[in-house]
């Protein structure tokens, strides 16, 4: 009798915790919202938020504004908001999996890759639609996955952490050394991919955004699923064996899922730096050390930092944008740096 | 230290020790060979890449011109080449070569991080965005450049030093915040690369790949300033970085003031770095692979591997430029680029091997 009085309220509690966490993630998610209606409202010309709203919900074709935001505004804010859920998720893996809070998914190669994919496939071919940018940026970030992947399970005792970031490190110095001897020997590829290069979601239309969606939404759904052996790989190798976890495999499966997610987020969005290495930190200041809530929580505040990265882009230089990798950035990194002060003895 | 001392010089272990007054200096019996033996193959390397070119010369002709010894009826072509266009871009190639190498070893042995370059002080990325600032908005002439950029890798420097700052340093604060202030300045960078005039923009671009081409004598005698007064010093500060290496606390019981031989020793790196960034642009990989190599060479000890790297900085250099060269004739590559070719299967390699033990 005793033991169950003991053991209800502890119980309780973690109830407690477990609708916390949800009401906390379903909070993040109307965020995530409302900033998207926020950056429907700012355009070319501004139109109002009940519109922005009325034209989601209730479309009618026959009226202007509402072609404006379901043609042109929402592709482009739908695409932020996949990217950026899919750039924190695939950071979170990676950090869990290498064990360094520094990792991001560039670590793969990834980034690197398909860059260089969509710089030679530029200088080869001439004028490029963005439609095959994405599907070379793919190309180049499954081959540069592929390729880091195994030259850090080269050598005795297969894949350890270590190697798979140094591997990462040399292969992106490495290609992208190429990358830039391409751009620096021909002006118009270089006045063409610039801005790509810097990570960008303009012109992104409904074509593309379904082009992609398939494969981002089967990377987050996989990541989802093998949360739970992220977080017991988390601990360590030999805990995670202790526990009788095919580590090897998991290491595997996690190492395809961030090339879907990361290299799907690329060839939609360019490489958009930062994003996939804050989010992690910010879901775990959060939510602790369980990768079943750190990678749903990333998820949705990938989605906001991007939707408003890109919303704030788009008014600073107004009628210009700035590329919403250097948005990112610059909201990231102050926040990065103050961890690092505050966090770190 | 005085323990440490003692050990190190019993008969049994292999220690040269070079005194001068008051000053000692020991290294591993295995520097001094290998010191004249790469200064020979650094000699060998120069005479060939000034005797390759547009205007090929025999490698005799070149050492005769070198010495001054006259070579018959070209030899005004042959001093005019080897002494005013080649001999200059060469040796900039070597010194910036010496100035990454060591600085680059001194990086690894303060924050005990194999991984460490010169770029995570903050260097590289200050003076990318002050050389591209200065380039695509400013329209600073190039004789000019060089010091707009030393300038802006020393204050990005000072500023992740005092970022980090709070009661004292921390190697992994500061590789944090590096991460962080650089990230800052290579979007401000990135904006200015995509709205820039496009010419301007390429030409950035040709300066963020590092190159000497076209480098003259008065940058040889910047440089070369810097590197005589430097390079003793950094010297004179590997015993400290000896004692650094053992970790905080063990150089702190052996009496160590930690924080302000870090700083010297932080600020002796960064210089180093900012004068061969401000001069070349940015050449990567020298300052990473090079002090493993010196490493593999001369065992750990800091006073072989510093002396070592800078000569094997400067042989690494000077191949790769010849090679930029080389390759595209008549065009070259970028510097920048052929290091990154040459160093990253190397350090591949030490992966691999790594992999094995």
């Amino acid at each position: 009798m005793a033991t169950i009085a003991k053991f209800q309220p502890h119980k309780m509690v973690k109830l407690t915790t477990y609708t916390l966490m949800l009401l906390g993630l379903a909070f993040v998610i109307s965020l995530v919202f409302l900033s998207a209606v926020w950056s429907m409202t700012i355009g070319a010309a501004d139109i109002d938020s009940s519109t922005v709203i009325d034209a989601v919900l209730h479309y009618d074709a026959s009226i202007y504004d509402h072609l404006i935001i379901r043609l042109v505004r929402m592709p482009r804010v739908v695409s932020g908001m996949m990217v950026g859920a899919s750039l924190a998720v695939a950071g979170g893996i990676m950090q869990g999996l290498t064990r360094n809070p520094l990792a991001s998914p560039g670590i793969l190669g990834v980034n690197a890759g398909a860059a260089f994919a969509v710089v030679l496939a530029v200088y080869l071919l001439g004028q490029v639609s963005l439609r095959a940018y994405m599907s070379y940026a793919l190309l180049g970030a499954a081959v540069a996955g592929i390729i880091v992947y195994g030259l850090g399970s080269m050598g005795h005792g297969g894949m350890t952490p270590l190697k798979l970031t140094l591997a990462g490190a040399v292969f992106t110095a490495f290609v992208t050394s190429f990358t830039s001897a391409l751009l620096i020997s021909d002006q118009e590829t270089l006045d063409q991919i610039r801005f790509w290069t810097a990570g960008s979601l303009a012109g992104r239309d409904w074509e593309l955004v379904e082009f992609i969606a398939p494969i981002l939404g089967g990377g987050m759904i996989g990541a989802l699923v093998i949360a739970r052996q992220i977080t017991t790989i988390s601990l360590g190798e030999d805990i995670a064996r202790g526990l009788g976890q095919n580590t090897v495999l998991i290491r595997l499966i996690a190492a395809c899922l961030v090339v879907f997610l990361a290299g799907g987020s690329v060839a939609l969005a360019g490489p958009i730096a930062f994003v996939g290495l804050i989010a992690p930190h910010l879901a775990r200041f959060v939510v602790g050390a369980d990768y079943r809530w750190i990678l749903p929580y990333s998820a949705a505040l990938g989605a906001l930092i991007i939707t408003i990265g890109d919303t704030l882009a788009r008014i600073i230089v107004k009628p210009e944008e700035l590329p919403v990798g250097v948005m990112t950035a610059l909201i990231g990194a102050p926040f990065f740096i103050y961890l690092a002060r505050w966090k770190v003895r | 230290m005085m323990n440490v001392r003692h050990t190190s010089a019993s008969p049994r272990i292999p220690w040269h020790t070079f005194r001068l007054g008051q000053f000692s200096f020991q290294t591993d019996r295995r520097v001094l060979p290998i010191m004249l033996l790469l200064i020979l193959i650094a000699i060998v390397i120069l005479i060939f890449s000034i005797s390759y070119g547009a205007y090929n010369i025999a490698a005799t002709d070149v050492a005769r011109t070198i010495v001054g010894i006259n070579t018959g009826d070209d030899y005004a072509n042959h001093k005019f080449v080897v002494w005013t266009l080649r001999m200059p871009r060469i040796l900039v190639a070597g010194m910036i070569g010496m100035a990454l190498a060591v600085s680059g070893a001194v990086i690894q042995g303060i924050t005990r991080n194999p991984l460490a370059d010169p770029g995570i002080l903050g260097v590289t990325s200050g003076a990318s965005v002050t050389a591209v600032a200065a380039i695509v908005w400013y329209d600073v002439s190039s004789s000019f450049l060089p010091y707009t950029t030393f300038v802006g890798a020393l204050v990005m420097t000072f500023l992740v030093y005092i970022f980090a700052w709070k009661g004292g340093t921390s190697s992994i604060r500061f590789v944090l915040v590096g991460i962080g202030l650089s990230a800052i300045a290579n979007s401000i960078m990135t904006t200015m690369l995509v709205f820039g005039d496009i010419r301007e923009v390429q030409q950035a671009y040709f300066w963020l790949a590092g190159s000497v081409s076209t480098r003259g004598w008065h940058h040889v005698r910047t440089i070369a300033v810097w590197l005589v007064v430097l390079l003793p010093l950094t010297l004179l500060s590997a015993r400290q970085l000896n004692t650094l290496g053992l970790g905080d606390d063990v150089a702190k019981g052996l009496g160590v003031n930690v924080e302000l031989q870090r700083v010297w020793l932080m600020f002796l790196s960064a210089t180093l770095a900012a004068i061969a960034v401000a001069v070349a642009g940015t050449v990567g990989f020298i300052g990473l692979v090079v002090p493993h190599m010196s490493r593999r060479l001369v065992g750990p000890a800091y006073e072989g591997v510093l002396i070592i790297s800078a000569i094997l900085g400067a042989v690494l250099a000077i191949l790769s430029d010849l090679i930029a060269r080389a390759v595209l004739a008549p065009s070259e590559l970028p510097l920048g680029i052929v290091t990154a070719i040459i160093g990253a299967p190397y350090f591949l390699y030490l992966l691999y091997r790594g992999g094995q033990r």
